[in-house]
Order: structure tokens, then sequence, then C-alpha cells
């Protein structure tokens, strides 16, 4: 491939750029769209939040999971860092503790792929007894 | 942090979350004068000077989840290891800057890092937000900026991985020339 170095490099990938990104919306529904974020606070940079962001957006692409990866802020749980909350198509997200490579690798081929849950869940209402 | 470049996205953070519409990265290496600045400037909703004061302090934070950040405090000290200072200036309603300068050959600067990825990081992940990115070194100097890139690909999306794929590639292409300057 050529090295694209500059905006006039990058116009001319435009066309080659556009038949890769088609390619894949067709089969695409914002609905149907997992969405992946993860924490990216202080302590989520520290233990490796970046490389298992990095991972997730690799691997989800090429595993062809129509999924959303970005990142949030931090989620609270300091002490389980790195956090991915996974939110499936009509259900309620899911945040999962100390992702390394391995988990996450779990999180697409168990978690998203085939609905099975994971140990390392932090539970939902962790965060909700303070509001009541 | 185990780089720069995770300082800054850390810092980034900061300006994310004050509601920037606009976050300028300007990084200055001066190997002459021996300084490394960093510079994080947004236009979020800013400080006030008693904030200002206390953003270093690690007991510190705007964020009502938990009592301490440490995100400041931690590039501070790694700036201060080196021999270099961090300052911050601060107008609310205005916007905040960060500059942090480093003793560039001092053995406990850390280096860059994964400059290129922490940048497409934070565009594919903030695409409201405009980031420019400026890296000089002895007055040579690479400039990215999200508003020109956008009109280059004429509307195509910056979240898209592909996208991503060849802007990350693009960066990395320049800071390795400058660097071998």
């Amino acid at each position: 491939m050529t090295k694209i170095k500059s905006l006039a490099d990058l116009k001319k990938m435009k066309s080659d750029l556009q038949s890769k990104i088609s390619l894949r919306e067709k089969s695409e529904n914002p609905e149907g769209k997992v969405v992946i974020r993860v924490g990216m606070g202080t302590s989520g940079i520290a233990s490796g939040a970046k490389e298992i962001m990095e991972f997730l957006m690799e691997e989800t692409e090429k595993r062809n999971v129509d999924a959303i990866v970005t990142q949030t802020g931090d989620m609270g749980y300091s002490y389980a860092e790195p956090t991915v909350e996974v939110k499936l198509p009509d259900q309620d997200p899911v945040v999962f503790g100390d992702v390394d490579k391995k988990k996450a690798d779990n999180i697409i081929e168990k978690y998203i792929k085939n609905g099975e849950l994971l140990d390392g869940i932090i539970p939902q209402n962790y965060e909700t007894i303070d509001k009541k | 942090m185990k780089d720069l470049s995770l300082h800054i996205l850390d810092i980034v953070q900061n300006s994310i979350r004050a509601g920037a519409r606009n976050v300028g990265i300007d990084i200055r290496e001066d190997t002459r004068a021996n300084t490394y600045g960093i510079t994080i400037k947004d236009d979020g909703c800013g400080m006030d000077a008693e904030a200002v004061k206390r953003v270093t302090d690690p007991y510190f934070t705007s964020r009502t989840s938990r009592h301490v950040g440490l995100g400041i405090p931690l590039f501070l000290q790694n700036a201060q290891q080196t021999g270099g200072d961090l300052q911050i200036e601060s107008v609310p309603g205005k916007g905040t800057r960060i500059k942090a300068v480093f003793v560039h050959d001092n053995i406990d600067r850390p280096p860059l890092g994964d400059m290129p990825g922490v940048l497409m990081m934070l565009i594919g992940s903030n695409p409201a937000i405009e980031f420019s990115y400026r890296h000089s070194k002895n007055g040579q100097e690479y400039l990215f900026d999200t508003r020109e890139v956008k009109e280059a690909l004429d509307g195509m999306s910056l979240e898209e991985y592909q996208v991503r794929k060849y802007l990350k590639e693009m960066i990395q292409e320049n800071l390795q020339e400058l660097n071998a300057l």
C-alpha cells in the first residue's frame, strides 16, 4: 500500500476508503449495534485501558461484530480497572472489571456473540445504594 | 503513566468533561534549550482561581463519584522529576490551558509513546470535539487538525475504523520524519 503522508494523499485514498465502508454499511442498523465503552479515567489509563480499547476495536472489526467501541470517563470502579461496559441491543448494560486481553477476547466470543455471562461482572446495584 | 501520550490522554479527559468543543494539543521539543513542552488547551467551562490552586492536590477532584483525582498531580510529579514544571491557567466560562515542561534529555522524561493511537482514540470517541495537534521539533513542525481532515474527507465519519487506521498511519509517518531530525 502506498504511504499516506499528507491530506492530499488522504484525498486520493478516499474512494478506496468509501468502498470499504459502504461494504459494511449494508449490514448496519443502528439499533442492532453493540456498544462497548472503555473506562478511560486516570486509573483506567494507568491499568492499560488504551491497549484494551485498541484490542476491542481491532478484534470487533476483524470478527465482523457490528459494534461501536468508544471511551467513557471514569466509571468509579478504580479497584477493578480496566473496566469495560457492554450494551447488547435491547439489554441492560453490563460492566466487566479487570479486563485484560484474554477477558476482552471472551467478552467478544462468549458474551457478545453467545450471550453467555462471564466472571468479573460488576453488579449494577453497586453504585445505586447511595442514591436510594 | 508509562509515557507522555498516556498523560495527554488522561488530561484531555478533563477537557471533555469540561464540555470543550475545541481541544488543542501542542508539543514543542527544543533540543538546544533542552526542553520538552506539552500544552493542552481547551474551551471548556474553566475553573476559578481557587480550583486552579487545588487541582494539583491529589485529594481534589471535580468528580462526585470519588474523592481523589490523580491526573494532574501525576503529570506534575513526572515533570518535576525531570527538573521541569507544570502551570495551569484557567478562566471560568472560557477554558483552561495546562502547560508542562520536561527537561528533554533527563533520564526520567518518559518517551512520547503512541501519540497517533491516542489521538485517534480521542478523535474517534468524541466526534463533536475538534482536535488540533501540533508537534514541533527545533522549529520543524507537523500540524494535524480534525477540521482540515474532515474537509479533505468530505463528510466521511472519523469514527469509522478504516478512516481511523489511515489517519493513524498518516500521523505516524509524519512524526517519524520529525523524529529523525
